[in-house]
């Protein structure tokens, strides 16, 4: 062979955003944003037990300083688009590393949550865009009007459509899946380094998070199916 | 006790390859399965066939020359157990064992179940190393270890480069052996003066290779023959971290790999 016969644009410079760890890294803050989204918009809606006048003036609240709402609104879109972004630039990358597949295969070690990440994660995407359209922007509001200032009436009226609420449960369940791996797996990204020992508390600790974050999300439309919210 | 080998045959990284099955009989169980594949080659041999080609030296489970895939898992179905450790008693008679090489984009196959890995190598050649001065042996108990360090060190410096880490992972990543290259000498106090380079220049490295990112998944950490744990790729993540901020000077140009893999390939 001959050194001139090398393709040598692969002799490069591979700086913090060209790496992968850098990447994982800007996907670990990402995620934290969104998992900080996550649990304040859990606590806001839970607020629907308190009752409409609570959460409709919570919802109020929210809405005092439009500049400050657009502000955390676009935070929050930057960083999901952040985190698709380099989901996509390094799933490409691991497809083009691993190409060809076993005859056999088997996954030993990894968890479910975390061997279906590329599945999860897509889902949720979906079914967030399909509730902000529904609860946000208020198109999407099958069998009943959207009042624009009445959470609590969306809300229910909302829920009470079966298939509304299935297709929640379904999304908020992958979501609790996606948590479940992510919140382990950001901790390597940033490298916070752990023992044996401190990983396997640590996942437990994400598992419990994960399932306290789906049942109080999914308490809601059962609430509302079973009646208990009218 | 007897089997049959559904084996990957390849003569060379260009040509097409295929699983040709080999039944065996009169296996013993206390062979272990790189002399199982002596006894086959012996058997080709004899009757004038290309013998199954693999790599293998020390056959001490210390030296990280052989590997490949038993019926999905890599080292076979032992956990902490590389091929050359492996007894056939561990299988059932009768059962088929379809064996594979590493398949992944850095390791381009050489034949049959050989496959090139020198972009680790390479990896270690851009930092894997401490700079010791030459004269003078310095007094032994100069530098003092923490039996902590020590430990910790040594359980990722027990990674015998095998491959089996990125062989399993599903985006052929290698975190799992540059965290190990990268923390061993790291954690201990000859390795710390040169400890942000190495971390900058490995992860270069391992970023100019064909290999996938982590994602945290361990399947690396259940096919590792010496159980190296996930900690040491966060380790590689913080102390690439840290060197990153903390740099004030242009990265040095990372070894092109293509130099090196046209070998194969024309």
């Amino acid at each position: 062979m001959s050194a001139t016969a090398a393709d040598l644009h692969s002799y490069r410079v591979v700086g913090f955003w060209q790496s992968t760890n850098g990447k994982k890294v800007v996907m670990a803050l990402t995620g934290i944003m969104m998992f900080l989204f996550v649990i304040s918009h859990l606590l806001g809606n839970l607020l629907v037990f308190a009752g409409r006048a609570q959460i409709n003036a919570y919802a109020r609240f929210l809405h005092f300083d439009h500049s400050l709402l657009w502000t955390v609104r676009s935070t929050l879109i930057i960083a999901a688009v952040m985190h698709v972004v380099v989901t996509i630039q390094l799933a490409l990358r691991n497809k083009k590393a691993q190409p060809i597949s076993y005859l056999r295969k088997e996954a030993i070690n990894s968890s479910y949550a975390s061997r279906t990440m590329y599945w999860s994660g897509p889902i949720v995407l979906a079914f967030i865009i399909f509730h902000l359209l529904q609860f946000t922007a208020g198109y999407i509001h099958p069998e009943t009007r959207f009042i624009p200032n009445d959470v609590y009436h969306n809300l229910v009226t909302g829920f009470r459509v079966w298939w509304v609420s299935a297709w929640y449960v379904f999304a908020i369940c992958l979501l609790g899946l996606h948590l479940r791996h992510g919140l382990w797996s950001m901790l390597q990204s940033v490298g916070l380094a752990h023992s044996l020992r401190k990983e396997q508390a640590l996942k437990r600790v994400a598992l419990t998070i994960s399932i306290l974050i789906v049942f109080g999300y999914i308490s809601i439309p059962i609430s509302i199916l079973l009646g208990f919210l009218r | 006790m007897e089997f049959t080998l559904k084996i990957w045959r390849q003569k060379s990284h260009n040509e097409k390859g295929e699983f040709i099955s080999y039944p065996m009989d009169n296996v013993s169980p206390e062979m272990s399965m790189l002399e199982c594949l002596d006894v086959l080659n012996e058997t080709l041999m004899v009757r004038g066939e290309e013998p199954v080609a693999f790599d293998h030296d020390c056959r001490e489970g210390i030296c990280g020359s052989c590997g490949f895939v038993i019926n999905g898992v890599a080292h076979g179905p032992e956990r902490a157990t590389i091929v050359c450790q492996l007894t056939m008693r561990h299988f059932r008679s009768g059962e088929e064992l379809i064996i594979e090489p590493w398949r992944a984009e850095a390791f381009p196959l050489i034949k049959d179940l050989i496959v090139d890995r020198r972009s680790f190598d390479r990896i270690i050649e851009a930092g894997g190393y401490i700079s010791v001065s030459t004269a003078q042996a310095p007094d032994g108990n100069a530098i003092l270890v923490g039996k902590d360090a020590a430990d910790q060190a040594m359980d990722a410096a027990v990674c015998i480069g095998c491959g089996a880490c990125v062989a399993a992972c599903p985006n052929g990543s290698s975190a799992l052996f540059t965290g190990a290259k990268i923390a061993h000498l790291g954690i201990l106090p000859q390795g710390k003066p040169e400890r942000d380079g190495r971390a900058l220049h490995m992860v270069a490295q391992m970023n100019a290779e064909l290999f996938g990112n982590c994602t945290n998944i361990g399947e690396c950490t259940g096919v590792c023959p010496k159980g190296i744990s996930l900690e040491v790729i966060a380790i590689m993540n913080r102390d690439y971290l840290h060197a990153s901020w903390k740099r004030r000077e242009a990265l040095e140009a990372t070894i092109p790999p293509a130099l090196e893999r046209n070998t194969h390939r024309t």
